[in-house]
């Protein structure tokens, strides 16, 4: 004779086994073990440091961006603004221009009295990311060495993140038709290497920092100097730190 | 026992479709799925996978050394080699097979240098028309060390 108490008594077994089960289905197994490699990501925290005293508008960074990633010509991963911020009482409205993104650099263009400067632009690997919350599928993600990803193979090409991202650092790939943004070169950077733009750049304007690397000397620049984020207030946790940067920059 | 009947036919159901549930995620939730977080582990191993196509100033000096010492010494330290080469990995890799084509310095040297009143004040300028009207620069200076030997400090 099946009593309730003993009908209740099953269904909580049942319940408990409930996470045993989900355990056993998400055991490591042997096909998700990592490649074998020596890069550790629990080492790594990522950030880039951008003198805009140095920046000459050059655009290499622009260009050995597009070479090293293949970034389809008219979308950008990083691109550089020219900041024309008018005398008082207009100081709050600058003229932006980017012309190309600054692929070919800069053509003059005079503004009398105005204070004239470069900022170069790219994903900021935001700590807590707008455009990951919004992400429906889990598609774009941070990673434990506080990049921004994208899989490639799991995004629906659905524009949230484009939305979401305060920096406007997303578009959607023309052939792919999913989206597509900065890695931080993550393929060189997880060799040992220095981003493209960092490693193009001719004045030093920007600089690949580890913020986990006691010895990085982003620790002296962030110590040292002036430093600001973009649109700080949004908390989006940017890690691209800017030396110099003017009030007018948005 | 009659009333119990509905019960195990309810706990049979709720057993199926909890089976349904675990099989249909074994097979939609790709492997690594969760292991760092709400994304797919191996997205990382494909993104770091990725070719790259500049070697970096590191690998240029490991044969290049004597330009380095050149360049190490001018104005023009702190430049890495592709800044003006171009990518150079696949040089790097057949380094017989292929061959860098030297830049068009008139080109190359104003992409930098060409006055632009957005670049700050003290970045050497010049308007390239005006300072050598038309001339390749290194008629007059060598890229590597771009100070003329009349001037001071040389």
């Amino acid at each position: 004779m099946t009593t309730r108490r003993e009908a209740i008594k099953t269904a909580a077994r049942l319940l408990v086994l409930t996470p045993a089960a989900v355990a056993y289905f998400e055991r490591p197994t042997s096909a998700d073990a990592p490649a074998e490699s020596k890069y550790d990501m629990a080492k790594h925290w990522w950030a880039m440091s951008i003198d805009i005293e140095k920046c000459i508008g050059c655009g290499n960074c622009v260009r050995g961006c597009a070479n090293e990633n293949a970034v389809p010509r008219g979308y950008f991963r990083t691109w550089v603004e020219r900041y024309q911020a008018p005398a008082y009482p207009d100081e709050d409205h600058p003229e932006v221009d980017s012309p190309d993104g600054a692929f070919n650099g800069f053509p003059e263009k005079k503004k009398d009295n105005a204070k004239s400067f470069f900022v170069p632009k790219l994903c900021n690997q935001c700590a807590h990311s707008p455009c990951v919350q919004v992400c429906p599928v889990g598609a774009t993600f941070e990673t434990p060495d506080g990049l921004v990803l994208v899989d490639q193979t799991y995004c629906l090409g659905c524009r949230y993140c484009v939305q979401a991202c305060p920096y406007g650092c997303r578009y959607i790939h023309p052939e792919k038709q999913t989206v597509d943004k900065c890695t931080f070169c993550y393929h060189r950077i997880s060799k040992g290497l220095v981003t493209a733009c960092v490693e193009v750049c001719p004045t030093g304007a920007r600089t690949l920092a580890d913020l986990k690397d006691p010895k990085d000397p982003i620790h002296a620049f962030l110590r040292d100097n002036p430093v600001q984020v973009l649109k700080p207030h949004m908390a989006t946790g940017a890690k691209v730190y800017y030396k110099s940067l003017d009030e007018s920059v948005r | 026992m009659k009333e119990a009947v509905h019960l195990v036919r309810l706990a049979a159901l709720f057993a199926a479709g909890f089976v349904a549930f675990l099989v249909i995620r074994q097979m939609v939730v790709p492997a690594g799925f969760g292991k760092y977080g709400h994304f797919r582990a191996g997205a990382l191993d494909d993104i770091r996978a990725r070719p790259i196509s500049y070697a970096g100033h590191g690998t240029c000096e490991a044969c290049h050394d004597d330009q380095h010492n050149v360049l190490a010494k001018g104005k023009h330290a702190q430049v890495s080699c592709e800044a003006c080469h171009g990518p150079q990995n696949r040089h790097a890799e057949e380094p017989d097979k292929v061959k860098p084509v030297l830049p068009d310095t008139r080109v190359l040297c104003a992409s930098c240098h060409e006055s632009n009143s957005a670049k700050p004040k003290k970045f050497p300028q010049v308007v390239a028309s005006d300072h050598s009207g038309g001339e390749p620069c290194k008629s007059c200076h060598v890229p590597h060390n771009p100070k003329l030997s009349t001037e001071k400090g040389q």
